[in-house]
């Protein structure tokens, strides 16, 4: 395999546009592996939120002056790249949101409350909380069943129990694209074709997938698509919802507000047409612009090679780690993202990180909002590196240097 | 030693320290030897959830001063609570509550008692307030 690490221009012209990467912490030079949790931010995006309040910043749709009709403008090209991007149909199918939990949420209030008692929704053991407490709420209030899909002692999904599970009564499937907390890429075209045949829609959490992966809605043909700006490049607070546009316009509205209606009257109000229809309020105008910019920098981007490097990392992080001792990594499929989870021994993944954060390095530690996946394993938590296009091979061998003098430590 | 004076004895103590590595070789070499509640203590009503490490605290009142039994999963959380509990047996629950318990700012731990930490040590500091309060 060609050798993308920081010998290659490549990475290091992608790293010199990620300012906050050049940074000291705790006096050491900065090395980001938390990457699952929030991407960093190029200057194409971070120069778009500055020059947005410095030149363009009005309130948008509906007004007759320059600057809102600019920022109407940018705020909409911005939905159409990003629409481009995915393929979409149509840009009025992508509906800005705060994030992937607004999103999820969104899909629970609205296309949950066309749902009867006895329904059954469908999710797998490996969900963030935010795919499933939205649900388990919704099971509260409508009378619903909530169902979850087990998964294999590698972290795969346990698919001949899938099958089983699907019924007339399943009306909605929704799993992750990839496990946060493990890595393990779900197979996401299987289970939306069988879901699809059983009857069901199927809602797909795209939040770490986003960054990694490249998505095609047409091609995937999942009923939902939900993702958070910040996990690709883009701002915190803004994300996107995709729906097809037969679902969403046979749902109801979420909120109300301003811009999500046609017209308003005491007696009767009628709404706007999508994607305003889900967009009460005034949005998060720079973010949807900041994010359009994101997606430039990622269409300016070599994927295919990027995804070649992303896994060259992953494979030799995992091949150094496995030498060292008592070390056992959670989620051990072939098919993987770069993200390790893993502990040592009984070494508390606090006391490992709190460690590795006095040396420079960022990692996350802890049940990473999947509490119910650490139950599973038995544990409390794991220490998790995750990695993206700007990391390198010698940022790796500097944290294992750094995580077995954290472990001498300890031991 | 007064509250004070045992406070600023731990931070003379950390003064020798160089870098953060013997710092911490230190809160770990205490967070591993010092036993500091029974097992069987260890029950739920003595949790305190945090979101990374999980704290137990017991508190007794004797003769008027404060005895406290604390453990943790985490070692380098254990450490810290065996210096808290260091300068609060044996004080009065008036001295607990009243006075400024200011050495963990000192010997540049305060990021451990910070609400984004959750390793359930500030909830713990407030609680082993609380129990002194209730003791007044």
């Amino acid at each position: 395999m060609r050798d993308t690490s920081e010998n290659n221009t490549s990475i290091e012209h992608i790293r010199s546009q990620f300012p906050i990467l050049s940074q000291q912490v705790n006096g050491r030079d900065l090395v980001y592996f938390d990457n699952a949790a929030t991407s960093q931010k190029p200057n194409i995006v971070i120069d778009r939120i500055s020059s947005y309040y410095k030149n363009e910043n009005a309130n948008i749709h509906r007004g007759v002056h320059y600057l809102s009709q600019k920022a109407t403008e940018d705020y909409e090209l911005a939905r159409k790249k990003i629409s481009s991007f995915l393929n979409a149909n149509d840009s009025s199918e992508i509906i800005f949101t705060k994030g992937t939990t607004d999103g999820i949420n969104l899909i629970a209030s609205s296309y949950g409350s066309m749902l009867n008692e006895g329904d059954e929704i469908l999710i797998s053991a490996m969900e963030h909380h935010s795919n499933i407490v939205p649900w388990q709420l919704l099971e509260s209030s409508r009378n619903i069943k909530l169902r979850i899909i087990p998964i294999h002692k590698n972290g795969e999904i346990d698919m001949l129990a899938f099958d089983k599970m699907l019924n007339s009564k399943t009306k909605l499937v929704s799993v992750t694209h990839i496990s946060n907390t493990l890595g393990i890429i779900n197979p996401i075209n299987e289970i939306i074709d069988k879901a699809h045949s059983a009857g069901a829609k199927v809602l797909i959490d795209g939040a770490q997938s986003i960054q990694h992966e490249k998505i095609d809605l047409k091609e995937l043909n999942c009923d939902f698509f939900v993702f958070s700006g910040h996990k690709v490049f883009g701002p915190t607070g803004i994300g996107i919802l995709y729906g097809k546009s037969d679902l969403l316009n046979s749902m109801p509205p979420y909120q109300g507000g301003g811009d999500m209606i046609e017209k308003v009257s005491f007696e009767k109000t009628t709404f706007n047409v999508l994607p305003f229809k889900f967009e009460a309020g005034t949005p998060n105008i720079v973010g949807g612009i900041a994010l359009g910019s994101a997606f430039d920098f990622l269409e300016s981007l070599d994927f295919h090679e990027l995804h070649d490097h992303e896994m060259e990392l992953l494979n030799y992080a995992e091949e150094q780690l496995n030498e060292i001792d008592q070390i056992k990594i959670f989620g051990t499929s072939n098919n993987k993202t770069s993200v390790i989870s893993f502990n040592i021994g009984d070494l508390h993944p606090f006391d490992v990180g709190t460690l590795l954060d006095k040396q420079g390095f960022a990692v996350r530690t802890g049940h990473h909002c999947t509490q119910p996946l650490m139950d599973f394993y038995k544990i409390p938590g794991t220490i998790r590196v995750s990695f993206s296009i700007y990391n390198t091979k010698k940022e790796i061998d500097l944290f294992l240097i750094a995580l077995k003098k954290s472990i001498d430590i300890l031991s | 030693m007064n509250y004070e004076e045992k406070q600023n004895s731990i931070i003379e103590d950390f003064s020798m320290f160089e870098d953060w590595m013997e710092k911490y070789e230190f809160i770990i070499d205490l967070g591993k030897e010092i036993k500091l509640i029974p097992e069987q203590d260890k029950n739920d009503e003595q949790l305190i959830e945090g979101c990374q490490s999980r704290v137990w605290l017991k508190s007794e009142i004797d003769n008027g001063q404060m005895f406290y039994f604390a453990d943790s999963d985490a070692i380098i959380t254990k450490g810290i609570i065996s210096l808290l509990i260091k300068v609060m047996n044996g004080e009065s629950p008036n001295t607990i509550a009243k006075e400024k318990l200011f050495f963990i700012q000192e010997i540049g731990l305060q990021e451990h008692l910070s609400p984004t930490r959750a390793n359930g040590l500030l909830e713990m500091v407030k609680r082993m307030k609380m129990d002194a309060i209730k003791n007044i």
